[in-house]
């Protein structure tokens, strides 16, 4: 493999990590401030796809799409915090398992029942639409490299929200310990909420996001949700910069992998870095809960 | 014990003399199983309509008798498949079975079905198994043996003289057909064979890969969703222009090419089938399939329309007596219809012996994006099984 190659996969792999980071933020923060495992997670992802799509078409904007699309994807994420998943915070993991399962089966039948079962599609702006030439003899599609800006940016915005805001000290102290914030009166059921909407608001982004490159169809969720949950449980739970780190990494181990190893070796290689992980560091890179 | 075996019998000996009557049925159940829920029911959809828009065209009947069809979802699991099949002959009492879209489910149910003396008509599946050794009586194929149409595409490029081809599906027994079917007919030299993860969303390492690999050409088989998301980044990396991509009509049929948008326009595919060809039956079936569901129909469809048509043939022969296996069988293996296809006979194995074409996609009058036959790579192409089929 030659140094363009190299940089090339390196680039490829740095794309991935940087979707996966986004898919990962907001379940890191859901299940550890809220203790909830939610594997209805990549519905709102591709909730977030299809209402950019159905913007888009409304519109004829890409950025108008997803700049109404995220405040939608927010709203559907507190609303199905408020109807179903407030009930199951006292519940054990197993019923929140169960739930949220359900929550896939009726979310991938109500895309169906609005949208039908054909899958839809999200243009490029005509501007993106090509790939740039980096430097001669290395071509690199345009809008990748808009999905490794918008993904580094919102990394930095989260970095500050979590580590230099109010919200972000309530956020980090729910984390750490639910009691205590609840004790010293903060309204957790409203946090809760915001958390999950913010959660919902990224997962969709990253549907967004992902809408030009991949089909928008029903089920589109479920094989970067097992990813995100990889990457949360390496990067340690709760944790944003665990997740942005462990999310660029999986990235890179995977594109590698895949170039480097036979087919079945190389769709093993991040579940053999998940278990080292959890053997050196059985709590995540950087656990939230001490 | 005896008592109660001797009573059975005596039950089931009065039930068969009163159930096998000796006139026409007065109506005809069909059980319809497909794939109808989750990621891979666009296609379950799509036959079923095509097999309703049939039945409409013959008269709202099959063979004259008044039709009850009855949707059964198997899920895209084979004991899923097998339960539902098996409710359908047991408490429905359907007469024949039709749809099967994933040649998994297919292996599943084809012995089940076919061993209670029932009619399996596949408007989709077609493994090789089947069509080989373990061929079945009671199964009839109307759609293609699973490797004919990437065989039809090894041709043209064989006969096209590309030298170097690079290959490329995804890491499952129909990736593994599609390969093995086309280097049936291609003979180059074969760069790679890339198998990739099944549902795999994102190829931007792959196609690197391929690349820095400088083949004449690309042959790809990725059905559904995974094509949307294959097409999309192989003309988004710009590799469009610089490495000419073949495939078949399951990665470019008409339910996929809206969601590629422009990345499909140009590219060629092999296919049994194509929205204009040109016969009466298929002008019909195009126009009508347009006017009853507001969009072109894709080759599933059409494989819906043919099923029907073929039960119908059949139903005809045997004057709607449902009971004479053995001249229903005769009837199907005549398969004596105008086929959406043109000529279309069946083999000793109960699959087609039919022509194959390679189409472009490109945009018709109203700017969406369909297909067109541009050569005809094979005229009257049997499977590469038929041989092993002890049937005569």
């Amino acid at each position: 493999m030659d140094a363009t190659l190299l940089l090339m996969q390196g680039l490829n792999g740095l794309q991935l990590g940087v979707m996966l980071f986004l898919m990962a933020a907001g379940l890191t923060l859901v299940f550890g401030v809220m203790n909830l495992i939610n594997l209805s997670h990549g519905s709102l992802y591709m909730m977030g796809a299809y209402l950019a799509a159905s913007l888009q078409q409304q519109t004829g904007s890409f950025l108008w799409a997803i700049l109404l699309a995220v405040p939608a994807t927010l709203a559907v994420g507190m609303v199905v915090e408020v109807v179903t998943l407030r009930k199951l915070y006292d519940r054990d993991h197993l019923d929140q398992v169960l739930a949220t399962y359900g929550l896939i089966l009726f979310f991938n039948e109500l895309v169906r029942m609005v949208w039908g079962p054909q899958a839809r599609f999200m243009a490029l702006p005509e501007a993106l639409s090509h790939s740039v030439v980096l430097f001669p003899g290395m071509r690199y599609p345009a809008y990748r490299l808009v999905i490794i800006g918008v993904g580094l940016g919102v990394g930095g915005l989260l970095f500050w929200l979590i580590h230099h805001t109010r919200l972000g000290m309530l956020i980090r102290a729910g984390a750490s310990n639910r009691e205590m914030v609840n004790a010293l009166g903060v309204n957790i059921k409203v946090l809760y909420t915001v958390v999950f909407g913010l959660g919902a608001a990224l997962a969709g982004l990253a549907g967004m996001m992902a809408g030009p490159i991949l089909s928008i169809e029903v089920g589109m969720g479920e094989p970067v949700l097992i990813l995100a949950f990889i990457v949360v449980v390496i990067g340690g739970i709760g944790s944003i910069k665990g997740a942005f780190v462990a999310a660029v990494l999986v990235g890179l181990v995977d594109t590698f992998g895949r170039v480097l190893l036979p087919a079945g070796v190389s769709s093993m290689s991040i579940c053999i870095l998940m278990a080292g992980m959890l053997c050196w560091r059985p709590k995540g890179l950087f656990p939230a809960h001490g | 014990m005896k008592r109660t075996g001797l009573g059975i019998l005596a039950v089931a000996a009065w039930v068969l003399s009163s159930g096998l009557p000796c006139h026409a049925a007065d109506a005809i159940k069909i059980g319809y199983i497909a794939t109808m829920s989750g990621p891979g029911a666009s296609l379950g959809t799509d036959i079923l309509d095509g097999f309703k828009l049939g039945i409409k065209h013959c008269g709202d009947k099959l063979g004259g008798l008044p039709v009850e069809v009855i949707v059964g979802d198997d899920q895209l699991k084979p004991e899923i498949g097998v339960q539902v099949a098996t409710r359908m002959l047991e408490k429905d009492k359907v007469d024949m079975v039709t749809g099967i879209v994933f040649s998994n489910v297919m292996m599943a149910v084809a012995k089940p079905i076919t061993d209670q003396g029932v009619f399996l008509i596949s408007a989709n599946a077609g493994p090789s198994p089947l069509a080989g050794a373990q061929c079945l009586p009671n199964l009839f194929t109307v759609s293609w043996q699973n490797d004919q149409t990437h065989e039809a595409m090894g041709k043209y490029l064989q006969d096209k003289g590309v030298k170097r081809l690079y290959l490329m599906a995804p890491d499952y027994q129909a990736g593994k057909d599609a390969m093995a079917g086309f280097k049936h007919s291609f003979k180059g030299e074969i760069v790679a064979e890339v198998f990739t993860k099944i549902n795999q969303p994102d190829y931007a390492a792959e196609l690197a890969q391929l690349r820095a690999a400088k083949p004449d050409a690309v042959f790809c088989f990725y059905p559904g969703g995974m094509g949307i998301n294959f097409i999309k980044q192989y003309a988004q990396a710009g590799l469009k222009e610089e490495i000419p991509l073949y495939t078949t009509a399951f990665t470019l049929d008409q339910s996929v090419l809206q969601a590629m948008g422009d990345a499909a326009l140009g590219l060629m595919n092999a296919s049994f089938w194509s929205p204009d060809l040109d016969n009466p039956v298929n002008k019909k079936f195009v126009a009508d399939f347009k006017a009853a569901y507001g969009r072109l129909p894709s080759l599933f469809a059409a494989q819906g329309y043919d099923a029907a048509l073929l039960i119908d043939s059949g139903v005809r022969a045997v004057g709607g007596n449902l009971n004479e296996k053995d001249k229903l069988r005769d009837a199907f293996k005549k398969a004596d219809f105008q086929s959406v296809r043109g000529k279309f006979k069946f083999n000793n194995n109960h699959f087609p012996i039919q022509d194959f074409y390679i189409r472009q996609v490109v945009k018709n009058e109203e700017g969406v994006l369909t297909n067109k036959i541009v050569a005809k790579a094979f005229t009257d192409h049997a499977d590469a099984y038929c041989d092993q089929c002890p049937m005569k």
